[in-house]
């Protein structure tokens, strides 16, 4: 019999409700594999296993009764400990949320339970999301499940901020898992672990219940196996939210329904400014193969210029910490979460004792480096210099649509690295994200998919870039690089 | 621009986290690190460039002037919004006394 944990999404919805199995196999199945890799994968903060045995049950009395069981009916989901879920601690991976217990559910996951999902626990993360790594949470590190093949032991990262969720779908502890993406927080992971993920337009998800990082950049997206099971999982979390004041009040395409992988007719633009000096060699080389398996899918390749490109890190690293100072800013130890009294302290005191004690170094870093730039005389030499910088990023990319349709590049600028391997060096960790970040900044719907192995033995990633509310755009290209690149590898089981 | 211990003390300060001495020093070489790489974005000419405001063109809406048009985010909630403050008083949010 087939092990139901190796099925992804749509395989276990239909196969539910076609009664080949039941949900409650399915979620008993994954309880047992999150249960089994903790200790060695860190993937989840909280496992709810009780949570996904009770969607389970709905999901099959439904079916018992003849109702319809919804887009994500019987399939349990891991989910990012940046959604606040009622009931259940959210902490978006910090000491100073520990403890805290949503009074309220986060639009996304809420939509995502409407449509059948089960939750299978709180995946780990960096802390508010701010790390490429996942070295950056008071609740340890996550382990990736790949492991080099050069007979070395090596704890390799899962990326981040996404790391659990990476980690976790990987390892077939859940078909499928919310991440969320400011500067690549989605894509990057899912190129580490070879597995797909998609950051759609800024908007589309709703904001509402995500813990704050950088408001203008944050947003959600779906992380799973292959690319119909994120057309899916994106169709179930995505739409309008009144309570969000930037969501947009669009239809959401029926994504799934129009994927096809024909890109006839289709222009892809290759960057030449993402053609960085002393480019991994493995990782040019997907790139040239991903080049060409779109060629053989119809399209016309286009070679385009996006003149920004190397100024998107730098305004990125005003902008989010800019953004995250102010949001943070909420954390004072009086409404919620950790507060710190030293003997004596007044209320100035508290507050200062309380943000020492419950944010790690790398929030501190942002926060201070957010403050920096927007005070008094630095306000326009940096903040505004940013904003101008992200005009023009815009920009770049609007010229770039009159010459094509979609933009290939490589996701990250190299395979997983290993844990300690950068965390002491803020600026190396940093450009992880540099070819991910200029999408984040345009705002733009951005995704990776598998594109093979490196020398090591490790996924590389191949990322699609398409114009604003063109995610079907994305998906089908995505899925044309997904049928010829036949990525079948998986992490050998060692947790 | 680069900050010395001063800067990093009052920013700090401003930012409301509490600092020793020690952690300063060891974070201004960290923070003129950083700076120093994001001072490169001088070199663009920005001149008659408008700083983004929004990176998805899209209208502000107004809620209908309602109370608790949504019951979700409506009032009447008090003991849902104290549920997880960490020093609750008589239904307040408590906090070190403030006035002398």
């Amino acid at each position: 019999m087939t092990d139901l944990t190796d099925l992804g999404v749509a395989a276990i919805r239909d196969g539910v409700a076609a009664g080949e199995f039941t949900a409650l196999e399915v979620a008993e199945g994954f309880n047992a594999n999150v249960a089994a890799a903790q200790v060695a994968l860190n993937a989840f903060i909280v496992a709810t296993p009780e949570k996904a045995l009770e969607a389970a049950h709905a999901t099959d009395a439904k079916r018992a009764k003849g109702e319809p069981l919804g887009a994500m009916g019987g399939v349990p989901i891991g989910m990012k400990d940046l959604f606040a879920t009622h009931g259940i601690q959210t902490t978006a991976g910090s000491h100073i949320l520990e403890g805290f217990v949503p009074a309220y559910e986060s639009t996304v996951s809420q939509r995502l339970w409407d449509a059948g999902a089960g939750m299978l626990g709180k995946l780990n993360m960096d802390q508010f999301a701010m790390g490429s790594s996942n070295e950056t949470s008071h609740f340890g590190n996550v382990i990736s499940p790949w492991k080099r093949n050069d007979g070395g032991n090596a704890p390799l990262a899962p990326g981040g901020s996404s790391g659990g969720s990476a980690s976790a779908v990987a390892a077939r502890l859940a078909p499928a898992a919310t991440g969320t993406d400011t500067g690549g927080s989605i894509r990057q992971p899912a190129a580490f672990v070879g597995i797909c993920g998609i950051k759609p337009t800024y908007g589309r998800c709703s904001r509402w219940g995500v813990v704050a990082f950088a408001s203008s950049l944050d947003q959600a997206g779906p992380m799973a196996r292959d690319v119909r099971d994120c057309a899916i999982m994106l169709g179930a979390m995505a739409g309008f939210d009144p309570k969000d004041a930037t969501s947009l009040d669009a239809p959401v395409p029926a994504w799934d329904a129009a994927l096809a992988p024909d890109m006839k007719g289709k222009r892809v633009g290759i960057p030449r400014e993402y053609r960085i000096d002393g480019m991994d060699a493995d990782v040019a080389a997907s790139w040239d193969r991903g080049i060409a398996w779109l060629k053989d899918a119809g399209a016309t390749i286009v070679d385009i210029s996006l003149p920004h490109t190397k100024y998107a890190l730098p305004a990125y690293y005003i902008i989010a910490p800019a953004e995250a100072s102010s949001n943070l800013a909420r954390y004072d130890g009086v409404r919620y979460g950790l507060r710190e009294l030293p003997p004596g302290a007044n209320l100035q005191e508290m507050y200062a004792a309380t943000r020492a004690a419950g944010f790690g170094p790398e929030v501190k870093r942002r926060v201070l480096i957010g403050t920096y730039v927007l005070s008094a005389g630095f306000y326009d030499a940096y903040y505004t210099q940013a904003q101008k910088v992200r005009t023009l990023i815009a920009r770049d990319f609007e010229a770039a649509w009159a010459h094509c349709d979609v933009i290939l590049a490589p996701t990250a600028p190299s395979a997983a690295f290993a844990l300690g391997d950068k965390s002491d060096d803020p600026l190396a960790m940093y450009l992880n994200d540099v070819f991910a970040v200029p999408a984040s900044l345009a705002g733009l719907p951005a995704m990776s998919v598998p594109a093979g192995l490196n020398r090591e033995g490790l996924p590389l990633g191949l990322q699609i870039i398409g114009k604003a509310f063109d995610e079907q755009g994305v998906l089908n290209a995505g899925l044309a690089i997904e049928s010829r690149a036949g990525f079948s590898a998986r992490p050998k089981r060692w947790w | 621009m680069s900050v010395d211990t001063v800067t990093v003390a009052r920013i700090a300060a401003l930012a409301r986290i509490a600092m020793s001495e020690a952690e300063v020093a060891a974070m201004v070489p960290e923070l003129n690190n950083i700076l120093g790489w994001i001072e490169q974005l001088g070199e663009v000419d920005t001149s008659g460039v408008e700083p983004m405001t929004a990176v998805i063109t899209n209208h502000l809406r107004l809620r209908a002037d309602e109370i608790d048009a949504d019951p979700l985010t409506g009032g009447g909630k008090r003991d849902a919004v104290l549920a997880n403050a960490p020093a609750p008083e008589h239904g307040f949010f408590g906090v070190p006394k403030v006035i002398e």
